[in-house]
This record gives C-alpha cells, sequence and structure tokens, in this order.
C-alpha cells in the first residue's frame, strides 16, 4: 500500500473519528473555554499557512511567480463579495495567462 | 411532500428546505475544483472520489492533497486535515441536542457534520426545523460534492501540466476563500497573517509539509496569548 493511501486512511479516521465524537460525547467534556478557543484558533492559522506554502513555496524555496498575482486578484474579489466558484477560476485564470504571456 | 420524522411541510418548512438546496447546489459545484486539482496533483481518480466520499469536509481534502501535491509525506497531510476538521466536532456538540439521534443514525448523520449543514441548523428557532435544515443541507451537499468531484476528477487527469492551467494558484485561493469569512476581528486577521508568515518563513529550513503544521501551531499559541476573547466567526 502506497504512502498516499496510508495518508488518505488516516485522513478518513482523523475526520470521521471528529465528527462522530462531537455528535456522542458528553457536552461538558468538550466546552472547556480553552478547548472552544484553541478550536477557533486552528483553522485561521493553518488555513493562513497553507496559503503561503500554496503561493509562495517551490520545494525548499521561496520564489516569486505567477501565483502571487492570481492571490491578490482572488483576495479583491473575495472583498468585493464574488462567490468561491467564480472566484477560484478567476485566480487560476489570472496565473495561467500571465504564464502564457512571460 | 413529506420528510421522516417531521410530518407535512408547511410555508415556512417549505422556505427552510428552498434555502438549503440553494446552499447544497452552490457549495457542491466547488467539489469540481477540489477533483480537477486532485487528479492533476497526481492523485488517482479513484483516491479523489474516496476523499470526498469519505473524508467530505473540503477544507480537510484541500489540505491533504495541497501537502501531497508540495511533495510532503502524506502522514503529514493527513494530520493538517485533521486538525482542521476539528471544528467540526464543536459543531456536532452544538447539533447534539437539537437532532437528538442514537444508533445508526447517529453513526450517519456525522458523516455529514460540516460547515453549511450545521449553519443552516443552528439558525432555526425550531428543532423541527433545524433537523430539515441539517438534513437537507448535509444530504444534499453530499452527494452533489460527490457527483461534482467526480466530474472535476476525470477532467483533472485529461488536463496534463496543472500549472499551464493556473490550477496551483486555484489552491490557494480555495483556501483564501476558506479563511475569508472567518477574518471577522483583527485578532482574527493576526493569526492568519501570522500563520501565513511562520510558515513561509519555516519553508527553507523544514521538509515540505511541516511548515504548515507548525506554522499553524506558532500561529495559534500567539492567538492564545493575544486574546482572551475568542475571535469572531463560527469556527
Amino acid at each position: 500500500m502506497s504512502a498516499v493511501w496510508v495518508g488518505i486512511a488516516l485522513t478518513v479516521v482523523g475526520c470521521y473519528g471528529l465528527k462522530i465524537a462531537g455528535l456522542s460525547v458528553p457536552e461538558r467534556l468538550l466546552t472547556h473555554r480553552l478547548t472552544v478557543q484553541v478550536s477557533e484558533l486552528i483553522p485561521l492559522g493553518l488555513l493562513g499557512a497553507l496559503i503561503a506554502v500554496q503561493v509562495l513555496a517551490d520545494g525548499d524555496r521561496l520564489v516569486l511567480d505567477a501565483r502571487l498575482p492570481a492571490i491578490a486578484v482572488a483576495a479583491v474579489l473575495l472583498w468585493r463579495g464574488v462567490p468561491f466558484l467564480p472566484m477560484v477560476v478567476a485566480a487560476a485564470a489570472t496565473a495561467a495567462l500571465l504564464r502564457l504571456w512571460t | 411532500m413529506r420528510w421522516p420524522g417531521t410530518g407535512r411541510l408547511d410555508a415556512s418548512d417549505r422556505s427552510v428546505v428552498s434555502d438549503s438546496l440553494g446552499v447544497a447546489v452552490a457549495v457542491g459545484a466547488y467539489g469540481v475544483s477540489f477533483g480537477a486539482i486532485s487528479t492533476a496533483s497526481g492523485l488517482t481518480v479513484l483516491q479523489t472520489c474516496l476523499l470526498s466520499l469519505l473524508v467530505f469536509t473540503g477544507g480537510s481534502q484541500f489540505a491533504f492533497i495541497g501537502v501531497v501535491a508540495a511533495g510532503g509525506n502524506p502522514a503529514t497531510g493527513a494530520v493538517t486535515a485533521t486538525l482542521l476538521g476539528v471544528r467540526n466536532m464543536f459543531y456536532g456538540i452544538t447539533l447534539a441536542p437539537l437532532l437528538r439521534l442514537s444508533g445508526w443514525r447517529r453513526w450517519a448523520a456525522a458523516q455529514v457534520v460540516i460547515d453549511e449543514s450545521t449553519a443552516m441548523a443552528v439558525t432555526r428557532t425550531s428543532s423541527r426545523q433545524a433537523r430539515l435544515g441539517f438534513f437537507v443541507t448535509g444530504i444534499g451537499v453530499f452527494v452533489l460534492w460527490n457527483l461534482f468531484t467526480l466530474l472535476g476528477a476525470i477532467a483533472g487527469e485529461s488536463l496534463g501540466d496543472p500549472r499551464a492551467y493556473g490550477l496551483d494558484a486555484a489552491v490557494g485561493a480555495a483556501f483564501l476563500g476558506l479563511v475569508w469569512p472567518r477574518l471577522t476581528s483583527a485578532l482574527a486577521r493576526a493569526v492568519a497573517l501570522a500563520g501565513a508568515a511562520a510558515a513561509a518563513g519555516l519553508v527553507p529550513v523544514t521538509s515540505a509539509g511541516l511548515p504548515i503544521v507548525l506554522g499553524g501551531g506558532v500561529a495559534v499559541l500567539l492567538g492564545l496569548a493575544l486574546g482572551r476573547r475568542p475571535p469572531g466567526g463560527d469556527a
């Protein structure tokens, strides 16, 4: 079994485990203030990190390329209230066109 | 039209159903971007479709393929994906008293505990309408997300070099779209920026995948230090 399959299996177990735990575990065990606070901070920190790596990293190097203007376009569209799918398509098109022209 | 356990639908029930179906269509459709990006990143159609069927929480799915596409260890991808899925546990805690499920129904319902089904349930005034919003949204998103994942996966496989289509940039944009509604306070924005800065700083000195987990961890610690009160948003 390849490493990717192991990763998929771990992700399935982890993500489903959390869902069923939430519906099953007594509320008082999980509503401790620190736990709630950390759970609200995790998506913010992780998504921030994911964006930076996705936009700036090329292996173990930091590079500035067509992904940076693409994410800037995405940010402007989100700020203007454009829905998810057209926003993602516009970001991809920006990067694709810049690579075509340069 | 009848809904199991809720009896006949009146006018306000029907508006819950139509709102929920609207959300399901809008969210399900972007399964196409997940499918395309996943196979273009090197996963097979089967692996891509299994992620949507069995993981079924968009942020975690994008996180997993993001780490794998960057050359990271898939186990690191799984850790990142699971950490992003922690919020679903807290949704479950909120939903449990509204849904009051036991046995196999609880195990089945758990799979559709996601951002959208929770949002369409907790805003209702009666627990009957909360259940209606939860199930119509959850099942609707599940069906469409998986259907569109398959379509995107097949399209992505025949694309060739994903960079030529800007699909690498699309992943970054997808993450930005997921975090955007959460950036409702100065603390939330500071934590997201700290995560980005820490991860970028770690890229040259750690192996692929680790900057995400470590950067996210640094940001969470900073958030705890900065804020006594939780940040805005419904994380």
